[in-house]
């Protein structure tokens, strides 16, 4: 009652439109817009399509990121994981073509693979963190050191390409549509939807933001705190995995350059979405926004002359520190 | 502390007036928490502020002090009208406030927070030997054994409060402000708080001072001042006050009867025993039985074990030998949920620290421990609406909308969250530690009454309790223990003060006494 101004966005008068979670999306919008207005080309479902496939694997990588920093942890070792399992999904198609042919089955198994990577690497991550008790940023830092020499060793320190043979199979992975969407995309969809389900609707999630908000109020309500967290780390890996499945037929190679600096960008598109960095609280839809609002940038750049392509991360990085401070502000606002 | 009663029968009010605040209104969100709040604070007197949980005194002493700003009112200092833009502010103008939590930097050593922003320094570096000097005279003062060179996250919560209580005081408050800070602190602790308030009082310091214990109010304050649902009810002299009085006043009616009647049958069968429990340095071979619809009061000084002990027998903490027999079979419990998959729960004495997530709404906190009830896969939102529906009325929890954080909820109205919480997952035997901090007198009554409830209905409730009428008052059985063994097992009319305080101290010559019954 009559302080409508001081607080609101917290009351009843916030909830038909919630600023705090519609950031995001209408920043996006913004650009959108920002970007119509640069060049009529922005618009055109080519290059639309063209910004939704290429958000998919940052995307991918990010929703799964969300779970671990909502559980108050953090993986620094996703872009080396994701060239890792490229290389060896790399190396296991050319072995097996001279057993099993250039066929379907060769690219099963190597998807295979690549999940079976990508889940024991985040099992990996998860117990050192938990069992090991070390801070996640130390242990993600080791690996990501780990899973990159690895590739560089398998490579011999130059590149691993898929052999011709296969790429015909493999090719409508990234470059297919399913009823006129890309097939990135369509995965990128589903891996949301599935993330979304699993972090606001099921226990596992509402345990991942317990533990998250406060790890000890977590461990006496009878939460298995190392096993979520752990699966935190696993579901990270597997979501790698999936981004490295479609990603290797888009190059069919793979290489110690592969991925670099893929982390930061799942991280920031993570908080871009309205994730808080310390735990306790994610969001998916935010997350989703975050990857495409990333893409969109880089893209808007390449379509305009007005600044420098090389300074695509300089923008990013800005955008990265205004979403931050918002989120900032609203809690200043909040404690006065 | 009844003697010391005598002591604010003295004059009131002689000093002049330094802070006044007039029609203070403040709301949050939709919800008002104030309306047109007064209250005038002299130099030289302690002024107690009443009020049940959620009556608005720490929102109150928040905006006197600058660290919320007053939706409109009036606050006047010395003469003059002030408006502070901070807590900072409001220091500068010499009102030191300390707040209902503590707000210490865990990782910190107690000097450093003691001098946390207003460090000493020689040059340009910090002068690290004056400030150890300072705080080990401040904490001496206070005659607090402290190390100055201690972590805070090393020291216990009574510990804590006094390195807080030692911080403000190093501030030279003209208006010093506690909220509740004798919540945590033991009986003897208190008393040296009250020297220094009296002191504190004498030089002329105008003191304003939260309580739910009406015994302190009744030994330190010179007036009263009550709050109720937001309101001002009266401010007037403590001496023509009986505490009785208060809790009238506070409630706005009278509590008929503060406990419920005991009932608990002593040949009811014995649905857990420890025995032989023993926690490394902590707890030395222990064993009881509890008996189906029983409270059985574990009562001791600070240190004595018994938060090891409970905290053993439901495995969060790891135990060198004992065995655990639940309705005479043994089991094995070595995390919650074995403990909880055997019909065991415990609600944390730490509601804050342990027992609640403060950055979330009710729903999420009321389900968290009962979690797998709400849904295998998929949370399936009605039930766990339902659920809250149905806490909020069992267990009176007041809260402005369903959507506030826990952490802004009055003190009273978490712990009845927090009760809420835990018996969410229907437990056949709770263990309850310290159920009534900082809980206002209605409140307690209460809770006293869901205990009676929980035992009348068949279930079991070991109680670990710093508060002697608490104790005696729902306790069908009393063990007590020292320095980390059962010294003593109370039982009928042996269940009285002296003798808990006996065997607590050791007096007793009947070491380590054999369970039976
Ligand atoms: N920051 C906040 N946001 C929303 N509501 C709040 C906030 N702070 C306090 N409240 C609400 O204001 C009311 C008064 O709270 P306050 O903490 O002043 O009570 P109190 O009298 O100090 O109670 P207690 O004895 O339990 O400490 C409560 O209903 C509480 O939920
Ligand atoms: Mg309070």
């Amino acid at each position: 009652m009559g302080n409508s101004g001081r607080s609101a966005g917290r009351t009843a008068a916030g909830r038909f439109i919630d600023f705090k979670a519609m950031g995001p999306f209408m920043a996006l919008v913004a650009l959108f817009v920002l970007g119509a207005l640069i060049n009529d080309a922005f618009l055109s479902s080519g290059n639309l399509s063209n910004i939704f496939t290429r958000s998919a694997f940052i995307g991918i990588i990010a929703v799964g990121a969300t779970f671990v920093i909502t559980a108050g942890g953090i993986d620094l070792s996703v872009g080396s994981m994701a060239a890792f399992i490229s290389g060896a999904m790399i190396v296991v198609m050319n072995t097996l073509i001279a057993t099993l042919g250039a066929g379907v089955e060769t690219v099963l198994l190597g998807i295979a693979v690549s999940v079976v990577l990508g889940v024991a690497a985040g099992a990996i991550n998860g117990l050192v963190t938990t069992r090991g008790k070390i801070e996640a940023f130390i242990v993600t830092l080791g690996t990501m050191g780990i899973y990159r020499s690895l590739v560089t060793y398998m490579a011999d320190g130059g590149t691993l390409s898929l052999d011709f043979a296969i790429r015909d199979t493999y090719r409508p992975l990234y470059y297919g549509d399913i009823l006129g969407i890309p097939v990135p995309v369509v995965v990128f969809f589903a891996v949301a939807v599935g993330g979304y389900v699993l972090l606001n609707m099921t226990p596992f999630g509402r345990k991942c933001f317990a533990i998250g908000s406060n790890e000890q109020v977590a461990r006496y309500s009878a939460i298995h705190v190392d096993r979520i967290k752990t699966l935190t780390y696993v579901i990270q890996g597997l979501c790698v995995s999936i981004a490295t499945i479609i990603y290797v037929p888009r190059l069919g190679s793979a290489s110690s350059s592969t991925g670099v600096l893929w982390e930061l960008e799942a991280i920031a598109a993570v908080i871009i979405g309205g994730t808080m960095l310390k735990g306790g609280y994610g969001r998916i839809w935010g997350t989703v926004i975050g990857a495409i609002m990333l893409t969109t940038i880089g893209n808007i750049l390449n379509l305009t002359d007005v600044i420098s392509n090389y300074l695509n991360g300089a923008v990013q990085g800005l955008i990265i520190i205004v979403a931050v401070l918002l989120q900032r502000g609203d809690w200043r606002r909040k404690k006065n | 502390m009844k003697n010391a009663a005598k002591n604010a029968a003295e004059p009131v009010v002689s000093g002049q007036l330094r802070l006044s605040a007039r029609q203070i209104c403040k709301s949050f969100g939709a919800a008002q928490v104030l309306f047109d709040v007064p209250i005038d604070l002299y130099a030289g007197e302690v002024h107690a502020l009443l009020g049940e949980n959620g009556a608005g005194k720490s929102t109150l002493v928040k905006i006197l002090s600058g660290y919320h700003a007053p939706d409109s009112g009036e606050i006047v200092l010395d003469g003059s009208p002030v408006s502070f833009d901070s807590s900072e502010d409001g220091e500068a103008r010499g009102i030191i406030l300390i707040h209902q939590e503590l707000n210490l930097a865990d990782q910190l050593t107690v000097e450093e927070n003691i001098f946390l922003g207003r460090e000493m320094t020689r040059g340009w570096f910090l002068d690290k030997a004056a400030m150890r000097d300072e705080a080990a005279r401040l904490l001496a003062g206070l005659q607090c054994d402290i190390d100055p060179c201690t972590r805070i996250r090393d020291l216990p919560v009574s510990d804590r409060q006094m390195v807080e209580i030692a911080k403000a005081l190093s501030k030279q408050a003209d208006i010093l402000i506690l909220d509740e800070p004798t919540a945590v602190l033991t009986g003897r602790e208190v008393d040296i708080l009250f020297d220094q308030i009296r002191r504190l009082r004498e030089r002329g310091v105008a003191i304003l001072y939260i309580s739910h214990k009406l015994d302190e109010i009744k030994a330190i304050a010179d007036r009263v001042t009550v709050l109720r649902d937001g309101s001002h009810i009266t401010t007037q002299a403590v001496a023509g006050l009986e505490k009785d009085d208060m809790a009238r006043l506070m409630v706005g009616r009278d509590i008929a009867q503060m406990f419920p009647d005991q009932i608990a049958d002593p040949s009811a069968p014995v649905v857990l025993s420890v025995r032989n429990l023993s926690v490394p340095g902590q707890v030395y071979d222990a064993g009881f039985d509890l008996r189906r619809g029983e409270v059985l009061g574990f009562a001791g000084i600070v240190g004595a074990g018994r938060t090891a002990l409970m905290e053993a027998i439901i495995g969060l903490r790891p135990r060198s030998s004992g065995a655990i027999l639940r309705d005479g079979q043994p089991v094995v419990i070595d995390n919650l949920r074995d403990a909880g998959r055997c019909g065991i729960a415990y609600l944390t004495k730490d509601r804050k620290g342990s027992g609640l997530l403060l950055n979330m709404e009710m729903r999420p906190n009321l389900t968290l421990l009962a979690l797998d009830r709400f849904g295998r896969f998929l949370l399936n939102r009605k039930a766990e609406d339902a659920a809250l529906e149905k806490a909020i009325a069992a267990f009176d929890i007041r809260a402005a909308d369903r959507t506030t954080k826990v952490g802004d909820f009055s003190g009273g109205n978490q712990q009845k969250l927090l009760l809420a919480k835990v018996m969410e997952c229907n437990p056949d035997i709770v263990i309850i530690d310290e159920p009534t901090r900082g809980i206002d007198i209605g409140t307690k009554s209460q809770i006293y009454h869901f205990i009676g409830d929980l035992t009348a209905q068949g279930k079991s409730v070991i109680l670990l309790s710093s508060e002697m009428t608490e104790m005696l008052g729902l306790s069908d059985r009393i063990i007590v223990m020292a320095a980390g063994r059962i010294t003593g097992i109370l039982d009928g009319e042996d269940r009285t003060e002296h003798q808990i305080m006996r065997h607590a101290t050791g007096i007793s010559d009947n070491q380590g006494v054999s369970v039976h019954g």
